[in-house]
């Protein structure tokens, strides 16, 4: 009677390149797949993008508006899908246990956390080349520099987002997760110089924001996309936080 | 497979002690203190306790969800607390809570877990053996607690484990799922799978169980085959109950003696309890030809899993020892157990 089991030969892991692009594909297709994080990784930036184009608030900063506005878009995408969206993401998970059983299946722990970072970047990629094509279509002609200088920077941004938003996700309520994160996404976009310089409206406030990590990635990536240089200073700032978020998830992140 | 003589899983001695931050009172708390148990292949072995008695905690530690404070356990001859893939991939695991994401739908989440096994189990026959494919299209959170109890044991399995941990497979489960699930049970332990479950229900334990484990307060307390179980005798498990229905108001006299109380427990409903023996049976059956009634209902409990539950745990023995009136054993009952 028992032929479902007595003829199937006994479990074995699939290779481990296997298992971690296996679940790469399934987190990203999960992220795309739901709605309010689409809203919030792609209508967003967009609209974003658009009215600081439409509008005189960046006039005066650089060449032209466009050219201004979408380095910080780009940063704020990694924002919206490294640190809101798989905060979230994983917080819930955690919630129901998601990443426990995960844990308990050949993938283990490192496993769920190198398809984490795949599905982040597999996400974030789409957004550039969507933000990128737009931006284009608008005028946007940045130098050749500056795109390769900026893509690393862009990757090294998501990952300390996706590092901080772990650590929340992992640390608290999935609830207090979604009003964090969210209310982070709101604070770090409106003052916290990822789209908007915040030097410009007061110095006192670009002094502080500047540590920020939001403020660190925004001026990182103006300085690559519109001058092609690269702000040390902003990058010490930058990967001080990822190093920080880094070691904070490993040590505080609880899997239930 | 492996050497069948060695156990799949050698618990000895385990101790888990959580805090400061678990425990509500900010110091160490020790919630399992001494658990050794042994499961083997072709079998199924059972953890038996309350709601809190250790259970879950031990077998996470077995499935190196946790870390345990003290002991040792051996899964296969490893250490599951440094379980590599290729331990993971031979051990399948159930949780309490299924694990599953919401947004999912089965069938799809079903064929994601299997692409992490090298030759995993097909999933369209599993699919249809656990009768997944009329939900196949609905999301996780959707689903009934026993659908979500299907998915959770067919993705556990997937893998085709050697062992398999399933904590409280019975939870939430109508009748159909239950029935679908217990057989497929009985099956992978007839392919000489060693499976491990929890249950605080003891109707569990009793159909399923080839050995059983009672925990309680993070102890071991008693061990044995459900028959071996069953022939423990002390005086709370010599306690039984004869129960039936007739007219309301009949007069009770001349069917309760010394050791057996006799009551209406509601109107029309009576209740004969204490160490029954046939004798009384004889007496009850002249009662009746005595008032020329015949019962509409009647019935005398075998003696289950419970009784023995109840003797070996602390409440139990308790209620065993200082010999308080019988009600008080359906009080524990229903705290201890339910």
């Amino acid at each position: 009677m028992s032929t479902l089991f007595d003829t199937a030969s006994v479990g074995r892991p699939a290779s481990l390149v296997r298992r971690i692009l296996q679940q790469g594909k399934y987190e990203a297709a999960t992220m795309l797949r739901n709605g309010e994080q689409l809203v919030l990784m792609v209508v967003m930036p967009l609209l974003g993008l658009i009215a600081l184009v439409a509008t005189p608030l960046l006039d005066g900063i650089g060449p032209s508006r466009v050219a201004v506005a979408t380095p910080g878009i780009l940063a704020l995408c990694a924002l919206s899908t490294g640190f809101t969206g798989q905060g979230i993401a994983t917080g819930f998970d955690r919630r129901y246990g998601v990443l426990r059983f995960l844990s308990t299946t050949p993938l283990g722990k490192g496993g769920l956390i190198a398809g984490k970072v795949i599905a982040v970047l597999v996400a974030l990629s789409l957004q550039v080349v969507l933000i990128s094509a737009v931006a284009a279509f608008m005028g946007w002609r940045p130098p050749l520099a500056g795109v390769l200088l900026g893509i690393p920077l862009l990757v090294l941004g998501a990952g300390t987002f996706t590092a901080l938003g772990l650590l929340i996700a992992g640390t608290v309520r999935p609830e207090a997760t979604l009003a964090i994160t969210n209310l982070g996404w709101i604070l770090f976009a409106a003052v916290g110089g990822i789209v908007m310089p915040a030097g410009k409206f007061s110095s006192v406030l670009g002094d502080f924001v500047q540590w920020l990590p939001s403020g660190a990635l925004g001026n990182l990536m103006r300085a690559a996309l519109i001058d092609s240089s690269l702000d040390v200073w902003g990058l010490v700032i930058l990967l001080a936080w990822a190093l920080v978020a880094t070691v904070a998830a490993l040590k505080w992140f609880k899997w239930n | 497979m492996t050497n069948t003589n060695s156990p799949a899983l050698d618990i000895s001695g385990l101790i888990k002690d959580v805090g400061p931050l678990a425990a509500l009172d900010g110091r160490m708390k020790r919630i399992v203190s001494n658990i050794s148990l042994q499961a083997r292949f072709g079998a199924v072995t059972a953890l038996l306790g309350a709601n809190g008695a250790g259970k879950t905690t031990t077998i996470e530690c077995a499935q190196g969800l946790q870390t345990r404070t003290g002991g040792t356990i051996s899964l296969l001859g490893h250490d599951p607390a440094y379980g590599d893939a290729a331990l993971r991939a031979r051990v399948g695991v159930m949780l309490q809570d299924g694990g599953l994401p919401p947004a999912a739908r089965p069938v799809a989440l079903l064929r994601h877990v299997a692409g992490l096994y090298e030759n995993p189990l097909d999933v369209d026959t599993l699919v249809e053996r656990l009768g997944i494919g009329e939900f196949s299209d609905t999301t996780i959170r959707r689903l009934s607690g026993g659908q979500k109890q299907r998915v959770a044991l067919a993705a556990s399995i997937l893998g085709n484990p050697e062992v398999l941990f399933l904590d409280e497979p019975s939870a939430g489960l109508d009748p159909q799922s239950r029935l679908m699930v217990f057989e497929l049970i009985r099956e992978l332990r007839d392919a000489g799978k060693a499976i491990i479950l929890t249950t605080h229900l003891l109707d569990d334990a009793q159909r399923l169980a080839d050995y059983v484990y009672i925990v309680d307060k993070g102890e071991t307390v008693a061990q044995g085959t459900v028959q071996q179980l069953l022939s423990r005798s002390t005086t709370a498990m010599k306690q039984r109950e004869l129960t039936f229905e007739s007219s309301p108001g009949l007069d009770l006299a001349g069917l309760d003696r010394p050791g057996l109380d006799c009551t209406e427990t509601r109107p029309g409903h009576y209740r004969l309890r204490g160490t029954l023996e046939a004798g009384d049976l004889e007496r009850l059956g002249a009662w009746c030809a005595r008032l020329g009634l015949m019962p509409t209902a009647l019935h005398l409990a075998s003696q289950s899993l419970e009784d023995v539950f109840l003797a070996v745990s602390q409440g139990g023995a308790a209620t065993a020892e200082a010999g308080h009136a019988p009600s008080d054993i359906s009080a524990k009952t229903a705290e201890g157990i339910s």
